[in-house]
């Protein structure tokens, strides 16, 4: 492994006078958009060229982490948020930013700059890329087929839900086969009915965890969504969950604001918006789950610090978010940025009152995670073997190994 | 061996020396031919599983190795929730894996053997049919199952529902009661070539004159199975059982290829090896890897493998009956 990796290193590659910055990702997909963004870079900055180098998703942190133990990997990293993060940032291997370096952070939103950061020494690593949402998908042309509209609360949302599965249609794409699309179901569904932020302070400083009844309470409302799935949504894996809502083949999709360009790529005449989960009480402005979707960093073993900071700052100013947002139809970081996509666009007026995707902003940083507790309990709380109490237990009783506060709970 | 005679008109040559060459030319023929396979076994074998051992010894932050700890993550791994559980669960499933493809791939195996050296009309179409499945990529043979058993696209349901037992239908891979079933099922599907080809080959080396012996004797056809040929196959069961033991313990790939890493349902398909690849390389978006608690996973499936196919080659030989 190691010794297919040697070409990539940076030492490798320089030139006279000029210098090759590597960046390595997981984004396969995008690469034509980072290649024409590092364009721009590479006029300003003559001197210095940056090659976009993508790997498959499933093997990019193996292979990430096999070259940094081994003290080689790329200048500019592509790196994920929180927990994620923590595990390159805590032994040292991704080099701190600072305000000084990259002035533009100042003006970065705080929740987003808190998945930029390590956990144990509060020292910023990284540049946000983007924002993710969790929303729900609908089809507009079936609603219209149905006769129902946009519901403004949970009772309304369930009544159309019925109206749409009367008249054939299936209301709910989503399944549970995948644990994670579980998770962001719960995302989607659950922070209006446990209170939002208030019970994220809560339970990320250990006043309370997730046996409270307001977070059981909220887990019991995900059942209610049953009768509206393919009665065989166990065994709808997230390849199928996307494909029934592209073929317009289910009414609405429970996802997050990264499918927007995939969904406009599969199926040009899909006409679709997003809404927020409703709330309980018309009138009330409702939660989504809003999360750093992840970050742009520094190797700190690089041998050209000063073109890697360069590069790293640039992915920071609005000129780059702006040509992320309209290539990648992908909700910028960087502050300011215009967003053109109408989609999009609702998705960043509902992130006025974001909470953060729970398991992942506070619960993800040591194995086990939040995330893999709650994914597993929910699959067995979707096909009827746990009740949503025993979720609770679980997840705090899993998490205990490394929250303190929930040790005894 | 008679002295080799020397061409005449050469002197023969003394015998010392030439013996000597001829076995140091033996080992450098052994040492050319075993060295490379040594070698590369050393490489990516004993030593992965040699740091293995010492990283289990180890605290881990992230990817960064730290102190030595002693016998703290085997203490993790046996005492604490979840992993005291999901190695206990991941175990039983394991051993579910063995008893399962033993019954139904290995006696099926056997079966069709049996039925293959009565030589009916078109064995050797048969044969080749029954083969197929092993020489399919698991990956493909995955991919397919998953796709017929899904439950919205997925042939299985339909057919179901086109002869009327529409409620029959399920989710399958989805269904905690079933997944690790259907598994074990495509998994027999794929393999029951391999045992069946080990089978045949062991009866058609049971030499013709015990048959007929037997038969003088007035055995029926299920005493000449039962007395002749099955203590002559002892050899082959050992081969399988050993082979169906040491893959129901590794089992990785087909549980990936069809389920990924989580082993869901709710660890319902979930196995030490996938147990193992979660916390050793973490899963993607979800889970963290905790590699000192992988690492002893590594080290107890390795011990545990050695030690069972070890005893178990040893008593198995046992009741193997030579072919005098």
């Amino acid at each position: 492994m190691l010794l297919l990796l040697v070409p990539f290193y940076p030492g490798a590659a320089s030139g006279q006078g000029s210098v090759k910055l590597t960046f390595w990702s997981w984004r396969a997909e995008d690469k034509w958009a980072y290649d024409k963004m590092i364009q721009v870079f590479q006029q300003k900055n003559p001197g210095i060229t940056v090659e976009f180098i993508p790997f498959k998703q499933t093997e990019y942190n193996t292979i990430l982490s096999t070259a940094l133990t081994g003290g080689k990997g790329p200048d500019i990293i592509h790196l994920r948020a929180y927990g994620g993060l923590e595990t390159f940032t805590a032994p040292g291997y991704i080099a701190a930013l600072d305000y000084e370096t990259v002035p533009e952070l100042k003006n970065f939103s705080l929740t987003i700059m808190e998945g930029a950061k390590g956990r144990k020494d509060g020292k910023i690593y990284g540049v946000p890329f983007a924002s993710q949402t969790i929303v729900i998908y609908y089809n507009k042309k079936l609603f219209a087929q149905a006769g129902v509209t946009v519901p403004k609360t949970w009772d309304q949302f369930l009544g159309i839900m019925k109206t749409l599965k009367d008249k054939g249609i299936l209301p709910l794409a989503n399944g549970g086969k995948e644990g994670w699309t579980l998770e962001v179901l719960s995302g989607a569904i659950l922070p209006n009915f446990y209170g939002g932020s208030t019970f994220f302070e809560a339970v990320t400083r250990g006043q309370t965890s997730f046996k409270d009844p307001a977070y059981t309470g909220a887990l019991a409302k995900l059942l209610e969504l049953r009768p509206y799935m393919n009665p065989n949504f166990m065994g709808v894996d997230y390849a199928t969950m996307q494909q029934l809502f592209l073929n317009e083949q289910a009414a609405m999709f429970i996802g997050g604001s990264w499918e927007i360009g995939f969904f406009r790529a599969q199926n040009k005449n899909l006409d679709f918006d997003v809404f927020a989960s409703p709330p309980v009480k018309a009138g009330t402005i409702p939660w989504v789950s809003s999360f750093n979707d992840g970050n742009y960093g520094i190797n700190a073993k690089t041998p050209y610090m000063e073109q890697a900071k360069k590069f790293i700052r640039f992915t920071a100013t609005r000129e780059f978010g702006q040509m992320f947002a309209d290539m990648l139809a992908q909700n910028s970081a960087v502050p300011g940025v215009v967003i053109k996509d109408p989609v999009l666009k609702h998705v960043q007026e509902m992130n006025r009152k974001a909470t953060p995707y729970i398991m992942l902003v506070g619960f993800r940083w040591q194995a086990p995670t939040g995330s893999t507790l709650l994914q597993n309990a929910l699959q067995a709380m979707m096909a009827g073997q746990k009740t949503p109490e025993q979720v609770g237990e679980e997840v705090t009783r899993g998490l205990s190994a490394w929250v303190d506060a929930f040790r005894g709970r | 061996m008679a002295q080799p005679l020397a061409p005449a008109g050469l002197p023969a040559r003394p015998l010392r020396p030439s013996r000597l060459s001829l076995r140091a030319g033996r080992r450098l023929w052994l040492l050319f031919f075993l060295g490379p396979a040594t070698l590369l076994f050393a490489l990516f074998m004993t030593y992965p599983i040699l740091s293995a051992l010492a990283f289990s010894f180890y605290g881990w932050e992230g990817i960064g190795r730290r102190g030595f700890v002693g016998l703290a993550n085997f203490v993790r791994l046996f005492a604490t929730f979840p992993y005291s559980q999901l190695l206990a669960n991941a175990f039983w499933h394991n051993v579910l894996v063995f008893i399962l493809t033993m019954l139904v791939q290995n006696i099926t195996a056997l079966g069709l053997a049996l039925l293959l050296a009565r030589g009916p009309w078109g064995t050797k179409v048969y044969r080749v049919i029954f083969f197929l499945p092993v020489t399919l990529s698991l990956v493909i043979v995955g991919f397919l199952w998953a796709l017929f058993l899904n439950p919205i696209f997925g042939i299985v349901n339909k057919l179901l529902a086109e002869i009327g037992a529409a409620a029959l239908g399920r989710a399958w891979l989805g269904d905690p009661q079933t997944a690790l079933i259907a598994l074990i099922l495509v998994n027999a599907w794929r393999w029951v070539g391999f045992p069946t080809i080990v089978f045949l080959a062991g009866i058609n080396a049971v030499p013709d004159e015990y048959l007929e012996a037997a038969r003088i004797d007035g055995a029926g056809e299920w005493q000449t199975i039962r007395h002749v040929i099955f203590p002559l196959l002892a050899p082959a069961v050992t081969i399988i059982v050993l082979l169906t033991f040491i893959g129901s313990f590794n089992w990785f790939e087909l549980p990936y290829v069809m389920q990924g890493v989580a082993g869901p349902p709710n660890r319902a398909t979930d196995v030490l090896s996938l147990f193992f690849y979660r916390l050793a390389f973490g899963e993607v978006d979800t889970g963290l890897q905790d590699i000192g608690i992988g690492s002893a996973i590594a080290v107890l499936m390795f011990v545990l493998l050695v030690a069972v196919s070890a005893v178990a080659a040893v008593l198995l030989r046992r009741r193997e009956v030579e072919m005098a």
